[in-house]
């Protein structure tokens, strides 16, 4: 059981009105770099990166960040931790850093991303922004850019796939089986 | 990984070790920056528990504890010549019931840590145990290795000098053939086991013959205890055949790294020229050593009990 949520058109318009919206909230794009939270985080925050210099003229820095090391949730994941790279080339201290995953749900995954950031250095500010806010936040974390809000149930599942990753763009509701 | 332990080398799939490797290469990138420690196992309690001497590789596994975040205890054991297997268990009971959840333990008899890990629900680390293996300093070789050279797969690699008596060897033995090296041995037929051939690896008795075209050099310590025991006749013959010089060094490729697990005996295994030289990774092998025991016990936490 899937339902597609959002298509490749649906995606790059969203995509399009947040990099406008983050030129605006931050009054330019002076100091701002992006930082992706592995994976999809990471393709998104090139993509708005490319959004933004076609609107603003001017390159920003991005970043990709793995989360594995300050995760809560080591011992009670089924599977192994895959750990990915952390790259960020540039000093993050008085930067405004925007943060870039793929779905908001718990809050978790950001509690986790915001220490790691705050570990490489002081950011004058952290923002969020993310493709998909599907409720359900266990922490008081909101994003300050959102593609699309779609209220889902827990025994859903979204699931955001990319052309970077070899699939079609586009975003998909499914049904998780009951586990036995 | 399947295991809660890391007990050797040859319990490993390749596939593992290449994971472990990998997410070696994230901590190496965390023990690089000013602030060098991650919460990954923030109220997790590691044991050293050692019943030899070692400096290296205890304060390396202490600061690869502390850097995930974990409390350590250097649990203190006089040194006595045999533990009675009674009282070795029950020793690691009562380091479990003070809570730990990792017991990282060198011994001086093979098999140590396979008995303990049958014994206690922590995760047993071997941390060297008789002429059987010591997993952790492979893995650092491996993943120095790695770095240096960006491939392990058809590389031609020699461990030199006291083969027998080396756990070190043997885990790297077992490491860089699943990981598809080609292996030389080379020293003196006193020191390399007779069927050791059968593990896939090429033996040379000379130096000369052995060093050509090498692309990694991995010297061993020659251990002065079994100086007078009949393995060799002086410390000196020992380091006309066997020393590594620059002469010699010039038969392996131009590019070869030289390697040596430490302590390092200058002049007799290897000539200082070479160790402080720019062929020369020893100092690069202890910095990654942390970051590969980290990668070991964080893999750990996260197997499934």
């Amino acid at each position: 059981m899937s339902k597609e949520l959002m298509n490749k058109k649906d995606i790059d318009r969203a995509l399009t009105r947040m990099a406008h919206e983050i030129i605006e909230k931050n009054k330019g794009t002076g100091n701002l770099c992006l930082v992706g939270i592995q994976r999809g985080g990471v393709y998104l925050a090139k993509r708005l990166a490319s959004n933004i210099k076609q609107i603003d003229k001017k390159d920003i820095p991005v970043g990709s960040l793995d989360i594995a090391f300050y995760r809560d949730d080591l011992n009670i994941r089924k599977a192994q931790p895959v750990v990915r790279r952390t790259e960020i080339s540039f000093e993050v201290t008085n930067l405004k850093i925007i943060l870039v995953d793929d779905v908001l749900f718990t809050g978790r995954s950001i509690r986790a991303a915001m220490d790691a950031v705050m570990d490489l250095g002081r950011p004058s500010a952290i923002q969020l922004s993310v493709l998909v806010d599907r409720g359900h936040r266990e922490l008081p974390i909101k994003a300050d850019y959102v593609g699309k809000n779609i209220p889902t149930a827990l025994t859903e599942t979204v699931e955001v796939q990319l052309e970077e990753e070899g699939f079609e763009d586009r975003v998909i509701l499914k049904k998780v089986e009951e586990e036995k | 990984m399947k295991n809660k332990d890391l007990l050797g080398i040859k319990e490993l799939s390749a596939e593992e070790i290449n994971l472990i490797l990998d997410t070696a290469g994230g901590f190496r990138d965390v023990i690089g920056r000013d602030i060098k420690k991650v919460p990954a196992l923030r109220g997790k309690t590691a044991v050293n528990l050692f019943f030899e001497p070692s400096t290296r590789t205890r304060t390396s596994f202490e600061l690869a504890a502390k850097r995930l975040s974990m409390d350590v205890i250097n649990f203190a054991i006089p040194m006595s010549s045999v533990v009675k297997g009674e009282s070795l268990i029950d020793t690691a009971l009562t380091v479990q019931a003070l809570g730990a959840d990792f017991i990282i333990i060198r011994h001086s008899s093979s098999g140590v840590p396979h008995l303990l890990s049958t014994k206690v629900k922590a995760s047993i680390i071997n941390a060297g145990d008789g002429t059987d293996e010591h997993p952790t300093q492979a893995l650092l070789d491996a993943f120095t290795i790695k770095e240096k050279k960006g491939k392990i797969d058809g590389l031609e690699i020699a461990i030199v000098g006291d083969i027998a008596h080396s756990r070190v060897a043997k885990s790297n033995i077992y490491c860089l053939k699943k990981l598809g090296a080609k292996v030389r041995l080379i020293g003196p037929p006193t020191l390399i086991p007779e069927k050791i051939q059968e593990l896939g690896v090429t033996v040379f008795h000379s130096m000369e013959e052995g060093l050509k075209d090498l692309d990694v050099l991995m010297m061993l310590r020659i251990q002065m205890e079994r100086q007078g025991k009949g393995f060799f006749p002086s410390t000196d013959e020992y380091a006309k055949n066997w020393c590594l010089t620059t002469e010699r060094l010039s038969l392996a490729k131009d590019d070869a790294i030289v390697m040596h697990p430490g302590p390092m005996n200058r002049g007799i295994e290897i000539v200082s020229e070479i160790a402080d030289g720019p062929r020369s990774v020893i100092l690069e092998q202890v910095t990654n050593g942390i970051a590969v025991r980290m990668a070991v016990m964080y893999l750990l936490a996260g197997v499934k009990r």
